[in-house]
Formats: structure tokens, C-alpha cells, sequence
């Protein structure tokens, strides 16, 4: 089955990025295909690269880098909902004027369209959120 | 748009209270955007979220702004299914009155104004989420 992702929770704050990191393995085991995973809400704040979690916890934003690059999954972060909260790649950084971009590899900024494209091209469209 | 030939019921349940969390506004702005990709997009009120629609909205005193006239526009998007909770309004002591109204206009009927909310029991909403492709709930 087709799937898309939609996490609409930060990581750490609140389990929503936490299951969907879980639900996207189990999704790959089993033979299905993730079309894509769209970041949207406070569940922007999962792409930034600046976050250092303890050592002995997990690091969230890491692992769905590495999902993503194992697997080859499409992670997109809504640009609107990333601007508001300070979350940058170069492109937006230097379009906006900021001093520097935050964005871990693997994670796109993109419009929102991408959510509702993966809404119509995806079998199930599964949230995450509160 | 590649995405035309497919057209998907999308219906966004709307939970929150407006002002209290982005859930609202962040909705609205998904909403606007399933719009403008010619899809069948229904809104749902329920719980906190039947505030959302509350009418003579003002924000001053909280220093935010004020996005509830964006409501009113919906009909020019073609969004003309709008689910109004009743148990959640009268659990508030609300009733249609305290709501914007909110219009579309008919085409087919030399564009007269037709009411987009449709007060619906929690039994029948159920049904309604029931025949949706997609349901996003904020």
C-alpha cells in the first residue's frame, strides 16, 4: 500500500514524531511504499539539525535522516509553518535574510501542496498529532 | 495540474478553540491550499472548535490577529460544506445565531446566496467522516 505521513507534533514535547518514526519502519517492513512524509504544525521543529538531545536519549531528528537516506523517503517540511518557527534551509535563509539555516539533510522545504498531492496520490493518509 | 483527474473527499475537523492554539489558523491555511487543487473539501466544527465560527471576533486584547473574516471567504473557494457540531454547540450554550453565517453563491440559480452550515447531529457526523478519502483533524 501507498502511504502518506503527516506529523503535526514537535519531537520530545509530545510521542506524535516518536510513532510515526515507529509506524514508517513497521510500514517498511511489511512491503509497503511511504510516498511521502509531510511536516506540518509544531512537527516542523523534527527537521532542525541544531537540536542536541542527551547522549543517552534518542536523537529523532537523526533517524528519520538516516530513514530517509536508507529508504529513500520523501521528508517535506511546509515552508509557512517553517518560516514561523525558525526553520531554514539556505535557499529560505538567505531569502529571508537570516544569518545562518538550521535544516538536517534528508528533510525539503516545500508549500503545502505537497501535503494535499500526498493526500491524492497516496492510498491512506495517516496523522500524527495531538 | 497532473493531480486533476483524481478528485478526493477531503474533510478537515476542526477541534480547538481559535486563539488558544495554532490548530485554527494553520488549518484554515491547509484548507485553502486542498481548495485551490480542486478537491472536495468539507469542513467539520466540533468540541472547542465550533468557536472558531463565533461572530464579532475580536483579537486586540490578546495582541493577535484577527483571521475569523477569512471564514466568510470559503464560499469563493468552492467550499460549500461546512458540519457544525450540535452537541458541541449546545454543550456551550451556543446556538447558530452566536455563528458567522457563512455563504456560497449558486451559479446555477443566478449566484443567490445558499447557507454553507449544515448543523449536523454527532450520530450523522459520523456517518459524514465515514464517506471521506481523507479526514485531517487539527
Amino acid at each position: 500500500m501507498k502511504l502518506g505521513i503527516l506529523i503535526n507534533e514537535g519531537p520530545y514535547q509530545h510521542q506524535a514524531s516518536d510513532t510515526a518514526l515507529q509506524y514508517v519502519k513497521a510500514a517498511i517492513q511489511k512491503g509497503h511504499e511511504i510516498y511521502r512524509v509531510f511536516f506540518y504544525n509544531d512537527g516542523v521543529n523534527n527537521a532542525t539539525r541544531l537540536a542536541t538531545p542527551p547522549q543517552d536519549d534518542r536523537n529523532i531528528t537523526k533517524e528519520w535522516s538516516a530513514l530517509a537516506k536508507n529508504h529513500n523517503i520523501d521528508l517535506v517540511v511546509c515552508v509557512a509553518a517553517a518560516q514561523r518557527r525558525g526553520i531554514l534551509d539556505k535557499g529560505e535563509a538567505e531569502r529571508n535574510g537570516k544569518d545562518s539555516d538550521n535544516i538536517e539533510e534528508g528533510f525539503r522545504i516545500s508549500g503545502l501542496g505537497q501535503l494535499v498531492e500526498a493526500g491524492i496520490q497516496s492510498d491512506r493518509l495517516i496523522t500524527f498529532g495531538d | 495540474m497532473s493531480e486533476d483527474a483524481i478528485i478526493k473527499k477531503f474533510m478537515y475537523v476542526n477541534r480547538k478553540s481559535p486563539y488558544g492554539t495554532i490548530y485554527a489558523l494553520e488549518s484554515l491555511e491547509v484548507v485553502l491550499i486542498t481548495a485551490a487543487f480542486d478537491q472536495d473539501v468539507s469542513l467539520t466544527f466540533t468540541d472547542d472548535g465550533v468557536y472558531q465560527l463565533m461572530k464579532d471576533q475580536k483579537t486586540d486584547g490578546i495582541g493577535m490577529k484577527n483571521f475569523s473574516s477569512t471564514y466568510a471567504a470559503l464560499g469563493d473557494y468552492e467550499i460549500k460544506k461546512i458540519f457544525v457540531d450540535k452537541e458541541s454547540l449546545d454543550e456551550r450554550g451556543l446556538s447558530l445565531s452566536d455563528l458567522q453565517e457563512l455563504v456560497w453563491e449558486d451559479e446555477d440559480e443566478d449566484y443567490a446566496e445558499k447557507s454553507s452550515i449544515n448543523l449536523v447531529s454527532r450520530a450523522d457526523l459520523s456517518k459524514i467522516m465515514n464517506e471521506q478519502d481523507i479526514v485531517m483533524s487539527f
